[in-house]
């Protein structure tokens, strides 16, 4: 197959790889998209921690929405029709891939990143929500659009078969979504509207203390025990997985409430609403205390020496913003 | 947090200079826009701890498995950075039958086909999964 002949794909680079992914798929079919408008519409932002559930033997935390959920909103709201697949077999799942390939589409995968050897390897843990296009196939290898990558890069198909059928927490089983068809012109305030409110919704309203802004103030409560609970070594490991949760790649920084202030502005362009720059302003500065939040715990980490009262302010400084976001959310909640 | 903030924390470790991933930062008239960033001391710190406890947790391995007492299963295990219940998975074998192999008094016992679903599962050769490497 010479040159010319491969597909092409316009590849940008975001933050985020599900948000991103979106971006890349929907301006792909023509839609005026960017990454903090999918990330909003699609209600990426999210807190939860699970004490009792342990990813690699920390308990999981997460500052976003549970993986798959933003492309599928994001369609559902600007009334695109969308395909989404898993498969019982990598062979199933490269032939259904190879298929929709065949016909021009470019498709989105869930992967774990552990298997992805075009990342670097600081990178490469058993994290298995990864999201990233693929747009064409040559001899054994697949053309790769990774949102998180300055550019293009390929993968061969041996390793993208082992990512799409990860096994652990989330399992992937070669979920693969793709755009089928556009029907109407997209919606946009309407769908900025609904997706506000449901960010609102899961933020404020589950009953359950793991979740939205109650489930800052439990992991507030529950670092503040960690030097009477866990050895140093594990607290400090503790710790540094939320820093990680928080500001590894993929959030745009402050685990993802950057990324979400950038919606808001656009919202308040699109809605011609200032009031939603105000929200903005106030998010930027929540973000910074979680910038502040990470840095200090950071130290900890670092010094290896964290104390009772190192931790204790720690979790005073979570508590404040866990609260800073309840505010905030009941009152964009209020905003019409 | 403003553009000329975002952090240029450069970190020549596992490659990880090789992305320069994108932030959002405000600018001077207060806009969002996307800035690349090399990097942040916070995160550099907590990405080498989880590291240096893999490699902690390896050598400890290491020095139990050359005392007879674990099995090399275990050191491949850590080396693969996955834990009982994640090998068990990928195997396909219990987690309390997995706990029982990565002590070498029952590991020595296994069959051929039990060790064929480890070596699958580590992407190694039986043979590899029965000794540890050679230069260590």
């Amino acid at each position: 197959m010479s040159e010319s002949s491969l597909p092409t794909f316009q590849h940008y680079q975001h933050a985020h790889c599900e948000s991103g992914v979106t971006t890349n798929l929907l301006r792909h079919a023509g839609i005026n998209m960017t990454e903090p408008l999918a990330f909003g519409i699609g209600a990426g932002l999210f807190f939860g921690h699970l004490p009792f559930l342990k990813v690699s033997g920390t308990p999981a935390t997460t500052y976003r929405i549970w993986p798959g959920a933003i492309f599928k909103r994001v369609a559902q709201r600007l009334k695109i029709s969308i395909k989404t697949q898993k498969f019982s077999s990598p062979e199933k799942a490269e032939a259904a891939l190879d298929a929709v390939l065949a016909q021009g589409i470019p498709v989105g995968l869930q992967t774990s990143v552990y298997f992805l050897p075009y990342l670097p390897e600081a990178f490469r843990f058993h994290f298995n929500a990864h999201n990233l296009v693929v747009y064409g196939k040559e001899g054994n290898e697949y053309l790769v659009s990774d949102p998180v990558m300055e550019h293009p890069t390929r993968i061969a198909a041996a390793d993208l078969a082992k990512a799409r059928f990860a096994k652990g927490t989330p399992e992937p089983r070669g979920f693969m979504y793709y755009i089928q068809e556009q029907t109407t012109t997209p919606n946009f305030e309407q769908a900025i509207r609904s997706g506000i409110k449901q960010t609102g919704f899961f933020m404020m309203t589950p009953p359950i203390a793991w979740f939205g802004y109650k489930g800052i103030l439990l992991l507030a409560r529950k670092l503040k025990k960690y030097p009477e609970r866990l050895s140093p070594r594990k607290a400090s490991l503790y710790l540094g997985n939320i820093i990680r949760m928080q500001e590894e790649i993929g959030t745009g920084g402050a685990g993802f409430r950057f990324l979400y202030a950038a919606f808001l502005q656009e919202a308040a362009r699109i809605l011609q609403h200032d009031e939603f720059d105000n929200f903005a302003k106030e998010l930027t500065e929540i973000g910074d205390a979680w910038r502040n939040f990470a840095f200090n715990a950071a130290r900890i980490v670092k010094s290896r020496s964290g104390t009772l009262v190192s931790y204790t302010q720690l979790g005073d400084q979570l508590k404040s913003i866990g609260l800073r976001e309840k505010d905030f959310f009941a009152a964009l909640r209020k905003l019409k | 947090m403003k553009t000329d903030e975002v952090p240029q924390d450069v970190l020549a470790y596992k490659e990880r200079d090789k992305i320069r991933k994108l932030m959002y930062a405000v600018d001077a008239e207060g806009h969002y826009t996307g800035v690349n960033s090399s990097g942040w001391e916070a995160e550099n710190v907590a990405m080498k701890e989880a590291w240096t406890e893999i490699e902690t947790e390896l050598q400890e391995t290491l020095a139990e498995v050359k005392a007879g007492i674990a099995s090399p299963l275990a050191y491949y295990m850590h080396q693969h950075l996955m834990d009982v219940s994640l090998l068990s998975k990928y195997a396909g074998i219990w987690q309390w039958r997995v706990k029982r192999h990565l002590q070498q008094k029952h590991f020595s016992k296994l069959s051929e086909k039990t060790l064929a679903k480890y070596a699958a599962a580590l992407n190694i050769s039986v043979a590899t999964l029965q000794s540890l490497p050679d230069n260590k």
